[in-house]
């Protein structure tokens, strides 16, 4: 049987008491799965991702970690707390919130040296990192004098320096330039090589063919269906009723207006030898 | 697609009355100005120059001691060999004289001519020339103070300046830890550095995205309304992000405590060069008293 690296029941959470962002979700994620939280804005996706990483706390429902239970008390001991952080690392929509150390060199160490590793562990893994992400270039540069792309990679590789086995990523690809999104889809597809747990939310149904194996779809923070790229993108009723697809308005020769359910998906193509 | 020019259309304001920026734009566009400068300043602190090469820590010590000579010099000759010191430390690191002119000795000047100023004529002593007309008297005395507290603001205020233009600024930050400031406050200094820019560029888009959509001038009560909503919703999003930016820093393992990694490391010619600055400040206080 598959471990499962979380499993949510019935979980509400609410913002200020008002705004419900979490109406009773359950679900469960095996180890080494490769999930994508598809739905329209406000869904629920992100708050489900903060739950996840232990940074939001359920209102009602339980979540479970690794087999035990993800709650305040339980972050509040530090054996928990440093192994849980090592384990599970989450990359913000906005690299901004994410990058709040001086130099790149510092951001990517940041993880490490809370989580107390020897120094000079850090030095060298920090160092491997920047190489594998292709920045080591940008290691004394100031945050906030990097590009887009270039903000997103930082921000990967602050988490990726922990090594973690279950990677949370919100919006991935939103507002990146099309070159920058493809780096980000291709590093997920080669860095989690079946061993990894990657969730990700997004509304972008271009990538997810690529970066998950089943998804779930989210509405007014429920799961309202479930199942592999290839069902849930087939069925256009679901997601014209999430708002993941649109009525695509044009006027042909003539001067006829026609209207037709559309949304982006990467075109089929053969590689000529 | 044309675009009728019909007589219905609304017209532009007949006043030829120029846009009148508003104290909270002038800020934000004076913010910005300093926001290029400091990119400029990185520039430099990148430059390969003699204060570049040194280890930020011995910069800190280094020039700190030579501007703690200057202040307790009481030989005016010593100021001024300290300042010919600066100089020539500029002129080996590569920052323009201009540089220094414009953002150091003009003001410099200004300021402390203006307090020094009353001192030439009140200060009592040997009269060397009475001003026509007013009669007031300009003593040897008063001049010599005067000229002891320009140099020693000149000397002081560039010294400090090539600190800052030949070092990154975070590396300025993490140095002060040398001078026993503790973790905690270099840590927020170095965020508050990182996100300022953050916040005043989210703070001009604002305004842009207002004049951009302003036609004419507004009256001085409207601009006052405009410019406080505005301030209220950086404020907002202000509290958004150190709320977002406090749950990425606890999602990678913060706990209350911070810790840093320190990866200056002294080499032999950081060593040379703080046993100069020291020797030069000791000479400099020996022969200054």
């Amino acid at each position: 049987m598959t471990e499962n690296v979380f499993d949510v029941q019935n979980v509400v959470y609410r913002y200020n008491t008002e705004v419900t962002a979490l109406r009773g979700l359950s679900l469960q994620v095996a180890r080494g799965e490769r999930i994508a939280i598809l739905g329209a804005n406000g869904s629920g996706k992100s708050t489900l991702l903060r739950l996840l990483d232990g940074l939001y706390f359920p209102e009602s429902g339980s979540i479970t970690a690794f087999g035990e239970p993800l709650t305040e008390e339980r972050l509040q001991d530090d054996t928990f707390a440093f192994a849980f952080r090592r384990r599970v690392a989450l990359v913000f929509q906005n690299p901004d919130v994410q990058l709040f150390s001086p130099t790149v060199f510092d951001e990517v160490a940041f993880g490490p040296l809370q989580l107390r590793w020897p120094k000079d562990d850090i030095r060298r893994k920090v160092n491997e990192t920047l190489d594998l992400l292709e920045i080591t270039h940008l290691k004394d540069r100031s945050p906030h004098r990097l590009s887009g792309g270039e903000k997103k990679r930082v921000a990967l590789a602050s988490v990726l320096v922990l090594d973690p086995e279950v990677l949370l990523m919100d919006e991935p690809t939103a507002a990146l330039d099309p070159k920058s999104q493809s780096m980000v889809v291709d590093f997920l597809i080669g860095w989690s090589g079946g061993a990894k747990t990657v969730i990700t939310a997004t509304h972008d149904l271009d990538i997810v063919s690529e970066i998950a194996d089943r998804c779930h779809v989210f509405r007014q923070g429920l799961s309202v269906a479930e199942g592999t790229p290839d069902q849930v993108l087939g069925n256009q009723e679901l997601l014209e009723s999430s708002n993941l697809i649109h009525a695509h308005r044009h006027a042909h020769a003539g001067g006829e207006m026609h209207a037709h359910a559309h949304f982006h998906l990467r075109h089929e193509h053969t590689h000529a030898d | 697609m044309t675009i009728s020019n019909s007589t219905t259309a609304p017209r532009p304001p007949t006043s030829p009355r120029k846009h009148r920026a508003s104290f909270v734009e002038r800020t934000v566009a004076e913010l910005s100005h300093a926001m290029e400068q400091a990119l400029y300043a990185e520039e430099l602190a990148h430059a390969n120059g003699l204060l570049q090469q040194l280890d930020p820590r011995v910069k800190v010590v280094g020039l700190l001691a030579l501007i703690i000579a200057a202040a307790l010099a009481r030989n005016l000759a010593v100021i001024l060999a300290l300042f010919v010191v600066a100089l020539v430390l500029a002129l080996l690191s590569r920052v323009p004289f201009r540089t220094l002119a414009t953002r150091v000795w003009l003001g410099a000047l200004l300021f402390t001519g203006t307090i020094a100023l009353p001192a030439i004529f009140i200060t009592p002593g040997q009269v060397l020339y009475r001003l026509p007309l007013f009669g007031w008297p300009i003593t040897m005395q008063g001049l010599s103070s005067a000229a002891y507290l320009i140099s020693r603001v000149e000397t002081s205020a560039t010294l400090a300046l090539l600190l800052i233009l030949c070092t990154p600024w975070t590396h300025v930050l993490k140095a002060l830890r040398v001078l026993r400031v503790p973790v905690v406050f270099v840590v927020i200094l170095g965020m508050t550095f990182r996100y300022i820019f953050l916040l005043l560029q989210t703070a001009r888009d604002m305004f842009e995205s207002r004049q951009s959509r302003m036609v004419g001038a507004l009256d001085s009560a409207e601009r006052r309304r405009v410019a406080s909503a505005s301030v209220g919703v950086l404020l907002s999003k202000t509290l958004n992000l150190s709320s977002d930016v406090y749950m990425a820093m606890q999602s990678r393992g913060f706990r209350g405590e911070v810790y840093t990694l320190d990866e200056f490391q002294m080499q032999p010619r950081d060593w040379a060069a703080l046993a100069g600055f020291l020797a030069l400040a000791g000479l400099a206080f020996w022969l200054g008293r």
